[in-house]
């Protein structure tokens, strides 16, 4: 199963700090991290670019949005 | 839309509102708001709380349409974005209590980091104390945001609930509208004025709020935070916010030097006081109030615009707060810290190191 990264409900710097986190434990080459504001999308989008990942798929889901990255390369 | 939405969050997009803000709250001061204060958060919204009567320093009571319109045009951004999310739930008691104790530190340095960047950009060398006392405020909330600190989840509510805030700010403007300052009274049926020092120094109602409502909508969309910028450089080495925050000092600056409103010095400093180490210890307690709770005070206007019941209830904290500071004696004042200001900074941050090393996941 994919590693998931639940930051709904959680204020900056939370969910970014919980993408920094899985992106160091991860295994796999892809992580699904949960969010629920446009900003902490934002924010996770651009760390997992800092970390050289991508961002691979975004999509809206009840009010909020599930982020798939994947390591690049 | 979509192209517009991504602007803002670029780098480009926040040195635009960086710049923005530079230079209309240099402008602001020119068009009347007191001396290196075009903008300030914690200043305006004690005027606020003064202006309603929460503490009766004379010199300090307005009810300053920026702040309303900080809400407001956040609150209109959020809509027309589709980001309007009303949620709440999130320690509510404990962003009261750091927003009051945010105010008490602010009102030792007298600024909050707007301020700060704006004393500095105006020539206020005391700033530097105040700014350098933030970024240890922040850092030391870095350490307990790496600990596992964080103040809970949120949840989904009703939309009432994010209106909360806005309606208040609603309810303000009218009665600015309503009981407008009459010449050389202090007072308009129930809302207090200054006759003099910085609360009876404004720019027009109609001016201050346009630009209140234009940065609220603009900080909406940017995510534009002075709390963040520090955090994010310290805990991600992150620079977007704060590539936003040094323009907005760079603009206000070449804004001041334009308008002949840059007098670099530290004494004689408009609404300000040189005792650096209290200028530092208070921005020390604000700064580490605002990281644990997650925004400069102008981040939690705009997040309040958008929906986000704590930061609201962190707002009316503030106002609380800077009853507390008028009424005992926290504040500084020109002429040096007041009676008590000490001993509040100490308080306020063993306070917040209660609540910063209680607040965490195992």
């Amino acid at each position: 199963m994919i590693t998931t990264v639940d930051a709904k409900g959680l204020s900056c710097p939370q969910p970014v700090l919980m993408t920094l986190d899985g992106i160091k434990k991860a295994d796999e080459n892809e992580i699904l991290i949960l969010v629920d504001t446009d900003t902490s999308k934002e924010n996770v989008s651009r760390a997992a670019k800092s970390q050289g990942w991508q961002v691979k798929e975004v999509l809206e889901e009840g009010g909020g949005y599930r982020i798939t990255i994947s390591r690049e390369g | 839309m979509t192209q517009l939405k991504n602007f803002f969050a670029t780098r480009v997009g926040i040195i635009s509102v960086g710049a923005f803000i530079g230079i209309f709250a240099s402008l602001l001061q020119k068009w009347g708001n007191p001396g290196n204060m075009g903008i300030c958060v914690a200043c305006f919204e004690r005027d606020i709380a003064g202006a309603i009567g929460f503490h009766r320093a004379a010199v300090v009571q307005y009810l300053r349409p920026e702040i309303i319109g900080f809400v407001l045009g956040s609150l209109i951004a959020a809509y027309i974005f589709k980001e309007f999310r009303p949620r709440v739930g999130s320690a509510p008691i404990v962003r009261f209590v750091l927003g009051a104790f945010a105010m008490i530190g602010a009102l030792v340095f007298l600024g909050c980091p707007w301020r700060a960047l704006l004393r500095f950009a105006g020539g206020d060398g005391n700033a530097i104390f105040g700014l350098l006392g933030l970024i240890g405020g922040i850092w030391i909330g870095t350490r307990f945001l790496k600990r596992g600190y964080n103040l809970g989840r949120t949840e989904k509510t009703y939309i009432s609930v994010g209106w909360m805030l806005s309606l208040i700010m609603m309810g303000f403007l009218v009665l600015l509208l309503i009981f407008p300052q009459i010449q050389g009274e202090a007072k308009s049926d129930i809302l207090f004025y200054s006759l003099k020092g910085p609360g009876s120094m404004h720019a027009p109602i109609i001016v201050s709020l346009l630009v209140g409502l234009g940065i609220g909508f603009l900080a909406q969309r940017s995510r534009f935070c002075t709390m963040g910028a520090f955090r994010d450089l310290i805990l991600f080495r992150e620079a977007h916010l704060f590539t936003g925050l040094a323009t907005l000092a760079v603009f206000a600056f070449m804004t001041n030097l334009v308008v002949g409103q840059f007098h670099p010095g530290f004494v004689k400093q408009p609404v300000a006081h040189t005792m650096g180490l209290w200028n530092f210890g208070g921005m020390v307690l604000a700064g580490l109030a605002f990281s644990l709770a997650g925004g400069c005070p102008g981040r939690q206007l705009f997040l309040a615009g958008e929906g986000d019941g704590d930061s609201a209830v962190f707002v009316l904290g503030m106002i609380v707060g800077a009853g507390f500071s008028h009424n005992f004696g926290l504040a500084s004042s020109p002429a040096g810290i007041g009676p008590h200001g000490i001993a509040a900074v100490i308080i306020g941050i063993l306070v917040c190191l209660f609540i910063g090393f209680t607040m965490r996941k195992k």
